[in-house]
């Protein structure tokens, strides 16, 4: 099992690596519940876009975003590798059980680290607070996410509006 | 010092006691000379403080033995209740639940310190004791046993004529506890010789309460002279024994048979009714009459030691909110059960879904019903509210209360409490003027408010209603109209009036007290009102009162709905809301304007298109249907593409995620396994409004 304790960037983690728009991407594996396949999703009206809707997860009624639009990088298409990663998040000292939709699952790597770097401050294409740090492996990089930032209720909230205007989103990507 | 299990359960018990002791404590300032109120004050003390010494709340139970002592005292006679004693009472009641909640409080804090003082000194100059009155009204108190008794009603054959029913003889005798009632009607001869205006008949009645001999004896007062009754007492509930008299016993005593043939008989083995009856010594309605007694006594016994030995128990809430998370998805998977035996066209799997939807169903209602509360626990807190303020705002009023044993979800009453206050208080504030000022009115200066609820169909109402001065329309539109809510010269209904009451920020009051006028009081309301998917209305006529009307649903888990379809989207309307459903064909309505108007059987009835709101836009069907819903008082249609039907409604929380989304108040799972969004119609309409 993993020897991750604290959210220090540098200690060692076991990840889940995705797929979004061709990069690989990574959460932390203490923080995912599990991995559905994409089923029916209901649409909640009066949400932005990347609020995809929610889906019922044996009884329990689960919010599902499309990682692809909160991060600017267009719809998420379903195909037949399309699939929900359920995570727990924290918002406001309470345990949340969110859905986030990724292009494919990967697998789980083990990461040490010394491997592991803080997220550059310029060069990618998301809010450098959603970003945990930046691990290196064999093709390239994984860009691990801080799931609390990324799903936070502020930043849902916040980010309809500043996805377009933020500076980090007009520098070229990776 | 740390709060143990044992002390949690008392801190709980403690204060339900103190809840009583209160509401005691105001009841016998009303009625002062109530032994019985006397002793219940009493018992409730010296429970506390009993308990208190034992799990270590020492202070406590130091405190209130001193007013304990009073209390016996008063209760013998040597004391007499004062104004000042009720006062301090109440005080000391005040003074330990802050002891409860925080155990640092010695009980030599300002207050306790005071409160002793005063009940020693009572204790120390015992007023001249009223002679007579407590001691005897305690020994009356106590002969309020139950008893069972036997009475034989034959009256006269000419009682009819005599314009007395018997039945309502027998009506008013079954008020008065648990009765059996036997006719005997062996002696109404065959039709034909029959005189219809004769009484043939005559009745034992098996009656228990706890009235006595005399009590019974006033209900024949009229028909005593020419009827033959008999009263005696069969069981007064006192003899362990479990064995009730024999049947021969029975007869014996009500002298249906004599001893010699009954002794006859005894060494034949048949029982012992069958062989009466057959010998002709006495007729089977006798038998059956005995039999029946035998039995009565024999259920009122068994009623009495179950009442004793279990009345309830104490679960913690979280137990029970588990337990309804947990019906309520077997309510979900039971819906899919009887979707795929529907499917599957299987009649042995049919009849199992069938069977458990029944006990679904029963378990629901019954899970239900264990989360219901009385109300009544929280109408006690307003006495002691109204009673407070009316004295500190020198004003003199009663608050009356009514429907105390209507029951509501355990959430519902505890989120109506803070409502309830502020509406309560702004009537004690606003509603009901000084003395003087009622009387100048040509009212009793003695104002009141009524605090009532009842249950209506699947809602319950609750009312506060006072006889004050009720609202001035023109000077809430003329604050309105100074505050820039309203633009001046608008034309606007009464209802439209007072529904600016509940806007953010209004208050009319010419001066801020501690109580209210600050304004902030019911938008708040309003909005936890809401928050229970209640509403809530007013009435008002200016000189004569104000009636402020809650309507709140009974539980908040689990409600029916009318499942319609937009689309491929599922979307459930509560169906206590809906009036009717109605075809709708967008071609017979040419809307040239905005505002969209249906003609149902010559009513108008504006409607909204649900799609067009929720924003979906493909594929428009020829026939859609509409929901007309009542929505305060006023019937408007929403537009869907199709109604399901009828569907269980289990509430699951959209979460923090979407507590900005407005027109939805919630999400529930379809048998089929998708989600359908629960509209909040009220919002809804609000919104476009």
């Amino acid at each position: 099992m993993s020897e991750k304790d604290s959210n220090m960037q540098h200690d060692n983690c076991q990840v889940l690596t995705f797929m979004l728009a061709e990069e690989v991407y990574g959460v932390d594996i203490m923080s995912v519940r599990e991995v559905l396949d994409y089923t029916s999703v209901t649409k909640v009206p009066q949400t932005p876009d990347y609020m995809v809707g929610v889906i019922n997860l044996r009884g329990n009624v689960v919010p599902v975003l499309d990682l692809r639009l909160k991060f600017g990088m267009g719809k998420t298409e379903k195909m037949v590798n399309t699939c929900v990663i359920i995570v727990e998040v924290e918002i406001d000292d309470e345990t949340t059980i969110l859905g986030a939709l990724a292009d494919s699952v990967q697998e789980v790597v083990d990461f040490e680290g010394s491997n592991i770097e803080d997220a550059p401050k310029i060069g990618t294409q998301l809010n450098t607070a959603f970003i945990k740090g930046m691990a290196k492996n064999n093709d390239g990089f994984v860009i691990i996410l801080n799931v609390n930032s990324v799903f936070s209720q502020d930043d849902i909230l916040s980010l309809a509006g500043t996805a377009e205007t933020t500076p980090e989103q007009a520098a070229i990507s990776v | 010092m740390a709060v143990d299990v044992h002390q949690e359960v008392f801190i709980q018990e403690a204060q339900e006691l103190l809840e009583e002791l209160e509401e005691s404590l105001l009841e016998l300032e009303n009625d002062t000379d109530n032994a019985d109120i006397v002793a219940r004050i009493f018992r409730a003390m010296h429970t506390i403080k009993g308990s208190g010494a034992m799990f270590g709340f020492e202070n406590i139970a130091h405190l209130v033995h001193d007013v304990e002592t009073a209390y016996d005292m008063v209760r013998n006679g040597e004391l007499t209740i004062s104004k000042d004693m009720l006062e301090y009472s109440l005080k000391s009641c005040d003074v330990i639940k802050e002891m409860l909640q925080d155990a640092a409080i010695k009980a030599d804090s300002p207050e306790a310190v005071e409160i002793l003082n005063f009940f020693r000194g009572c204790q120390n100059k015992p007023q001249e004791a009223k002679p007579e009155a407590p001691v005897d009204n305690i020994e009356e108190t106590s002969t309020a046993d139950e008893r069972a008794y036997r009475i034989r009603f034959k009256p006269e054959e000419t009682i009819l004529m005599q314009g007395t029913n018997p039945a309502h003889l027998l009506e008013e005798l079954e008020e008065m506890g648990e009765s059996k009632i036997i006719a005997h009607t062996s002696s109404v001869p065959p039709l034909a010789e029959m005189d219809p205006e004769k009484c043939y008949t005559f009745w034992d009645i098996l009656l228990t309460t706890n009235k006595t001999e005399n009590d019974i004896r006033d209900v024949f007062i009229f028909v005593e002279d020419d009827s033959e009754i008999k009263i005696n007492v069969i069981d007064d509930f006192t003899t362990e024994d479990d064995h009730y008299k024999k049947l021969g016993e029975i007869l014996l005593e009500k002298g249906d048979v004599t001893a010699e043939a009954l002794q006859a008989l005894m060494n034949e083995k048949k029982m012992l009714g069958e062989m009466l009856v057959e010998k002709g010594l006495v007729k089977p309605e006798a038998i059956a009459s005995a039999l029946e007694e035998q039995k009565h006594v024999k259920e009122m016994r068994n009623k009495k030691a179950a009442v004793e030995s279990a009345a309830s128990i104490r679960v913690p809430s979280e137990k029970l909110d588990s337990m309804v998370d947990l019906v309520g998805e077997l309510v979900t998977v039971q819906a899919r059960l009887n979707q795929t035996a529907v499917e599957d066209l299987n009649p042995e799997l049919m009849k199992i879904a069938e069977e458990v939807e029944r006990l679904v169903w029963e378990l629901r209602d019954n899970t239900m019903s264990i989360r219901m509360l009385q109300i009544g626990s929280t109408f006690s807190k307003y006495k002691r509210l109204v009673r407070d303020l009316s004295r500190d705002l020198g004003k003199d009023i009663e608050l009356i209360t009514k429907g105390e044993d209507t029951e509501l979800d355990k959430t519902v009453i505890e989120k109506l409490g803070d409502p309830l206050v502020h509406l309560v208080r702004n009537s004690v504030d606003h509603g009901i003027g000084t003395p003087a000022d009622r009387i100048a009115a040509g009212k009793d200066g003695k104002g009141q408010i009524l605090l009532s609820a009842e249950h209506s169909g699947d809602s319950v109402l609750i009312q506060i209603k006072d006889n004050g001065k009720g609202i001035d329309r023109d000077v809430i539109l003329n604050k309105a109209i100074e505050k820039g809510i309203v633009a001046e010269g608008a034309e606007m209904t009464d209802k439209e009036v007072y529904e600016l009451i509940f806007a953010a920020g209004f208050s009319t009051a010419e001066s801020v007290s501690n109580v209210s006028g600050r304004g902030v009081g019911m938008d708040v309301v309003k909005r936890n009102i809401e928050a229970l998917r209640g509403t809530i209305y007013i009435e008002s006529t200016l000189g004569v009162g104000t009636t402020i009307t809650l309507k709140l649903p009974l539980t908040l888990a689990i409600i029916d709905g009318l499942l319609v379809t937009i689309s491929d989207q599922s979307f459930i309307v509560p169906l206590s809301r809906v009036n009717e459903c109605i075809e709708f064909k967008e071609s017979e309505y040419k809307t040239e304007s905005c505002r969209k108007i249906l003609k149902v059987r010559d009513e108008l009835i504006p409607y909204v298109k649900l799609r067009d709101i929720f924003g979906i836009k493909d594929g428009v069907p020829d026939i859609q249907q509409i929901v007309i819903v009542e929505l305060e008082g006023r019937r408007v249609g929403f537009v869907v593409d199709n109604v399901i039907g009828d569907h269980q409604t289990v509430i699951k929380s959209l979460g923090k995620t979407f507590k900005d989304v407005e027109c939805v108040s919630g999400a529930s799972v379809l048998g089929n396994g998708s989600v359908a969004l629960i509209i909040d119609i009220v919002k809804v309409y609000t919104s476009i409004e």
